[in-house]
């Protein structure tokens, strides 16, 4: 598989032409980021589940690159996931995987996304190797974490 | 109030370049030939390497040019024997660099066909535009309030702004010929007002001739737009802004590579291009402004290198060039700048721009034949510049850029730094090719083949919508 090819699996060019999660509601908590760059966007909500402690689902809208859009869509479907097999994140937890998330991104190939950990957005990996689209990768990712972060701004 | 109205002692009537139009000129001068561009690719190093296993093919040269063999050596050998502080210092080695810096200003000097102290080093184009904004600003300080002249700048009064007057800018800006004006009408109470793009990306001089009228008091436009490559009819525009008295400003990133630029004969009173953009070095820009204009404006930077007498109240300045140039000068960069200079001289800038003109028809053509392929600005009729910013159908720019670079090609996508003239045309970006004094009618044969492999790998059919 060619660097290009590795970088557009299959996993993320379906996601990037029918995207999961995109139904966000009018006054959700967001945040909203952008890529002045290349003029990405994705605006982002937490749901969180009826005690306030696990994040129940991702929901999100935005607009841009095949990588940033379908990036937004993996994380949505890998909260789904979690969520519905019982394991729906906690916002330690969460904070954790976007920092993995992250830094493997910036490894510059040398560290790959782990499947059993990151699920089908481990297709990911591929953009660790072009640097001028980590930033793509990493908008909704940053969108969340911001969320995470105010929220702790905010004592709960 | 009578105002006094800022009229140019020296002007000249607009001419036109030989050949009767500004740019291609019809026949100014024969194109390079293939062996000659063959000669030219030889003293780009960069040129020799490869990119992701195909041997590079540069089309990013709007965003920043290559630097050919001289440009790199003037600049290590200058750091290697001569370097010291300029305008100061007493020994050998402060001469040296002091006659290599002012020798510099000289080349750019003649390169445009202007007087020595009326060229400004600045750090970059942004910065040369910024320095007319603020300065102007400065000059403003005061105006108005009935009653108060120019600040502590009396000389400068002509050129003062206030509530009422406007600054007109065009839709096809680049951002640092756009921000700095929005800022100065904010500064001042002045009003910011625009010539709207066309829908095929060009100006139309009707509705120039509506917006510049006697409230005018600046005029700064692009000489050609970073984004369709087309070049601003200034022969129209002009001619209304000076029958107004209002000061004209010319962006000229994208024509000084590749046009003959003569702001003298384009009758404007200030020009600024980027040295990088021209084959030279990063971190330095130039400023022309004619010589009594910038005599009177305010300088827009204080400290060292820039005054006469000081003490403890108030400053006296030098005049310009100087006045404008505090700090320490940016020498490298300044003498690397008129290697650049040589370099597309001995070249000859006539050459380059008959050489453009086949580029421009060969890149236009062809891509004009891929199906899902929008160029912008393309039923524009103005002559333009060897460069094409594109939409692919159902592909994001950055997509499609990286495409192109896997086959080893470096295209611009994004703004452009353009999102005005982006949104114009329906885009939050776009992907473009910009050719360079290297660039071979292959090289783009081969961009434009790769172009037409986008939306396959993207899965989408060769038609438009599919």
């Amino acid at each position: 598989m060619s660097g290009l090819e590795q970088l557009y699996q299959q996993i993320i060019m379906d996601h990037a032409k029918h995207p999961h999660g995109t139904d966000l509601a009018a006054g959700e908590k967001t945040s909203h980021q952008r890529n002045p760059v290349c003029g990405d966007e994705v605006t982002l909500a937490l749901r969180w589940d009826a005690a306030g402690d696990r994040i129940a689902d991702v929901a999100w809208e935005g607009s841009g690159c095949s990588i940033s859009q379908a990036s937004a869509s993996l994380l949505a479907t890998l909260a789904e996931e979690s969520a519905a097999e019982g394991a729906a994140w906690t916002p330690e937890e969460l904070t954790a995987l976007i920092a993995e998330f992250r830094e493997a991104l910036r490894s510059r190939g040398a560290i790959a996304l782990d499947e059993e950990r990151f699920g089908d957005a481990a297709a990911l990996s591929g953009v660790s190797k072009y640097v001028a689209r980590v930033k793509c990768a990493m908008l909704a990712w940053v969108a969340a974490e911001d969320l995470l972060v105010r929220r702790a701004g905010e004592g709960r | 109030m009578q105002r006094t109205r800022y009229r140019p002692r020296r002007s000249r009537p607009a001419q036109r370049l030989p050949g009767g139009t500004a740019y291609p000129g019809g026949v100014l001068a024969a194109p390079l030939t293939s062996a000659e561009i063959e000669g030219i690719r030889a003293r780009f190093p960069i040129l020799r390497r490869e990119v992701n296993g195909h041997p590079l093919v540069y089309l990013d040269s709007a965003a920043t040019a290559q630097k050919p063999d001289s440009v790199i050596d003037a600049e290590s050998d200058f750091l290697r024997t001569s370097n010291a502080a300029v305008n100061r210092g007493a020994h050998s080695l402060a001469g040296e660099a002091t006659e290599a810096y002012e020798d510099a200003r000289g080349a750019i000097a003649r390169f445009l066909g202007v007087d020595d102290d009326e060229i400004v080093f600045t750090s970059h184009a942004t910065e040369a535009l910024n320095l007319v904004a603020y300065s102007l600003g400065t000059a403003s300080i005061g105006a108005s309030s009935p009653g108060r002249g120019a600040g502590s700048h009396p000389g400068a009064a002509p050129f003062a702004l206030r509530e009422g007057d406007e600054i007109v800018v065009t839709e096809l800006e680049h951002h640092a010929n756009l921000i700095p004006w929005q800022e100065l009408a904010a500064r001042t109470g002045a009003t910011l007002r625009y010539i709207p793009a066309l829908d095929h990306g060009g100006l139309d001089p009707e509705a120039a001739a509506r917006i510049i009228g006697e409230r005018t008091r600046v005029l700064a436009v692009t000489h050609v737009s970073n984004v369709t490559g087309g070049v601003t009819p200034l022969d129209r525009l002009v001619p209304l802004a000076r029958a107004v008295g209002a000061l004209v400003v010319l962006d000229a990133c994208q024509s000084a590579p590749h046009l003959p630029l003569r702001p003298r004969e384009l009758d404007v009173d200030i020009a600024v291009f980027s040295g990088h953009k021209l084959y030279g070095p990063t971190g330095i820009g130039v400023l022309y402004g004619r010589a009594e204009l910038l005599d009177a404006l305010p300088p827009f930077l204080y400290g060292g290198s820039m005054i006469t007498t000081v003490t403890m109240e108030r400053a006296e300045y030098l005049p310009a060039p100087h006045r404008f140039e505090p700090g320490t000068p940016r020498l490298s960069q300044a003498v690397g700048l008129a290697a650049a200079i040589r370099f597309v001289e001995e070249v000859g800038m006539e050459r380059i721009a008959a050489t453009e003109h086949v580029l421009a028809a060969r890149l236009l053509d062809g891509l004009a034949r891929v199906p899902g392929v929008r160029i912008l600005g393309a039923d524009n009729p103005a002559p333009r510049v060897a460069l094409a910013s594109i939409v692919v159908d159902g592909v994001h720019a950055h997509d499609a850029g990286q495409v192109l670079d896997d086959r080893g090609i470096a295209a611009r996508v994004g703004h452009h730094c353009a999102q005005p003239l982006h949104r114009r045309f329906g885009v939050s970006a776009s992907l473009r090719l910009s050719a360079g004094i290297h660039t071979t009618e292959d090289e783009l044969d081969r961009a434009i083949d790769a172009v037409a492999g986008i939306r396959p790998f993207f899965g989408l059919g060769e038609g438009a919508g599919a």
